[in-house]
């Protein structure tokens, strides 16, 4: 385990006004599951990402806001590698899955333990139980009764059991587009990720089935360690312990989420929190 | 009147002019739905007139042998003795050789291009595979007769039948001519359109199928194989359709290389025959009414057969996809 002394934003030197109280990230006991520190992306010769450095408590919620192109989604999928998909992308510096380097480690291992929620639901052209099984089937499990056991489970877990538990064999794309991004986390929890990725999971869903997806994001911190990307930043305010803000590529201020809204150090965080620009 | 006024008329009904004219664009659209119906109508026109004519020219040749023509397998002008059997064979085996060969390989081919291989080369490959699309068939008939039937010859069959030769379809002479090189030459014709539609077909699947699965810790191949290869089967099956149709009426290529020997046989290396060759080399030489009636209702079998092994070819995927697969 990395020394847990530097614990407050790295890029920005504590400003006089920031409470140094108990609520301080990685703080109250918690160790740092992920520690990122002084990385730098690229797409090609194009810097997206500069000397960003944090650390994403176990068992929170950590909110990573900012305006559109700031970098947060990029960052995101640093922490899973998914990157990878765009040709000439790459990222340089130190990222540590509890102090495993996740830059070098094999990128499908790093993923079973690092799931990833996407901006649109991304169900698979198949049935609803063969979605959440995917994932379990390619690790390995194929006794069907523990199987079944283990996507029902999931589903509970992702609060949709209940809704779905007569039709299991129909297509995913017969659920509403709330359902298909709850099927999505369903998906992801299965395979027990020690840490979940969500990149804006509620951009395109109503405030019914957002207000559902947050209620469950309260629950699943108690087992996985949460990362959300988000535009919303009453629902950063309303699911996170604590929230990063990003601008330009670099990150701008990193705290406790009351702290980042009642009382930001840099001036940036303030103007866009109280929405003079973004 | 004075000349001002007169241009003033003008104006005044160009507006009113124009005025008609904006009129007439906000009902475009019945313009357009006229218009592009009137298209769609003219290729079932097309398709009804087709089969008409087929069948009023057929009509001698079904007074004479009725259903008869399809089940007999004598095909004598001097006797005046027509059935259609051993082309309806030849034909279809003939196809059902070149999409076993060239399904695998074509599938296999798309796959590689459109999701490991670098950019460039994908683009350049494919450019090289379309051309192949292009060539006329009978310079791939050519090829056909002084490459792949002497191969198949003196190498191929003599190794199918000391390897495989407990099957029917592995015995007997190996002559080169026949229902093989018929089959090989249309999987050859018929490769760049499934590589080629395959290809689009898999591009097109959103790039959040493909990182959903790497997500849960897919290899790139699975995540290829379960995922994005079957979200892209519509279009994968479509590239095969296309090519079973091509390999059902190509002429040129298969008249050069099958033998044209009527006859029915379960060995693929024994010559045969087909429709469409058979249509291309005997009109010439139809002299009687008969004759070139019996040749025309070949015609006609040939768009059946086309129509019932499509039919039957949807029906078996409609019954196998299974639930859940179906994507919007």
């Amino acid at each position: 385990m990395r020394s847990l002394a530097n614990f407050t934003v790295m890029t920005t030197p504590s400003h006089p006004f920031a409470p140094h109280t108990e609520e301080t990230p990685g703080s109250g006991g918690n160790a740092a599951k992920i520690s990122v520190s002084h990385l730098n992306f690229f797409y090609g010769a194009k810097q997206a990402l500069h000397d960003i450095s944090l650390k994403v408590a176990q068992n929170k919620v950590t909110a990573l806001i900012g305006p559109s192109g700031c970098g947060k989604t990029t960052f995101l999928r640093t922490l899973n590698r998914m990157y990878e998909t765009v040709p000439r992308a790459r990222a340089e510096g130190e990222v540590l899955l509890d102090g495993e380097d996740v830059l070098t480690m094999e990128a499908a291992r790093l993923r079973r333990r690092v799931g990833m929620v996407f901006q649109r639901s991304n169900p698979f052209p198949k049935t609803i139980f063969d979605n959440v099984a995917y994932g379990l089937r390619i690790n390995g499990w194929d006794q069907s009764r523990k199987l079944h056991e283990l996507v029902e489970a999931s589903l509970r877990r992702a609060a949709l059991w209940d809704e779905v538990k007569d039709q299991l064999h129909k297509s995913a794309y017969a659920l509403s587009g709330g359902q298909q991004q709850r099927l999505c986390i369903a998906r992801a929890l299965a395979i027990d990720p020690e840490v979940l990725l969500l990149d804006e999971p509620c951009s395109a869903l109503d405030p019914i089935a957002t207000g559902k997806i947050e209620e469950l994001l309260f629950e699943l911190k108690d087992q996985c360690t949460l990362v959300i990307v988000t535009h919303n930043m009453q629902q950063a305010a309303r699911v996170a312990d604590e929230t990063g803000f990003f601008l330009m590529g670099r990150l701008i201020e990193f705290n406790v989420t009351k702290i980042i809204f009642q009382t930001p150090a840099k001036k940036e965080t303030e103007d866009y929190i109280t929405g003079r620009f973004g | 009147m004075p000349a001002y006024q007169t241009s003033l008329t003008q104006i005044a009904r160009r507006r009113t002019h124009a005025g008609k004219f904006l009129e007439r664009l906000r009902s475009g659209d019945e313009i357009a739905h006229m218009v592009t119906l009137a298209f769609a109508a003219s290729v079932l026109l097309i398709t009804f007139l087709l089969v008409v004519e087929l069948g009023r020219h057929s009509a001698a040749s079904w007074h004479e042998f009725g259903w008869r023509f399809l089940v007999t397998s004598v095909w004598d002008p001097v006797f005046g003795e027509f059935g259609a059997l051993p082309f309806i064979y030849g034909t279809v085996v003939t196809s059902a050789v070149a999409l076993i060969i060239a399904v695998p390989i074509g599938v296999g081919a798309a796959i590689f291009l459109a999701e490991l291989a670098p950019p460039l080369l994908s683009i350049s490959l494919t450019f090289v595979i379309e051309l192949l699309a292009a060539v006329p068939s009978v310079v791939y008939g050519l090829l056909g007769i002084f490459v792949l039937v002497p191969l198949l010859r003196s190498y191929v069959e003599p190794f199918l039948q000391s390897t495989l030769g407990f099957l029917p379809f592995f015995q007997g002479p190996a002559y080169g001519v026949g229902f093989l090189a018929a089959g090989v030459v249309l999987a050859i014709m018929v490769l760049p359109f499934i590589i080629s539609i395959s290809r689009e077909a898999l591009l097109a699947v959103p790039m959040e199928q493909r990182e959903g699965a790497l997500a849960l810790g897919s290899t790139r191949w699975e995540a290829t194989w379960d995922v994005v290869a079957p979200y892209a089967r519509t279009g994968i099956l479509g590239s095969i359709f296309l090519a079973l149709a091509r390999a059902l009426g190509e002429t040129m290529a298969v008249t050069m290389v099958i033998g044209n020997d009527p006859k029915i046989s379960s060995s693929l290396f024994a010559p045969g025959y087909t429709i469409a060759a058979v249509i291309a080399n005997e009109f010439t030489e139809a002299t009687d009414d008969l004759y070139l009636s019996a040749l025309v209702e070949l015609g006609l079998v040939l768009f059946l057969v086309t129509i019932i092994i499509n039919a039957l070819a949807r029906l078996m995927i409609l019954a196998t996809t299974r639930r859940g697969t179906e994507h919007p």
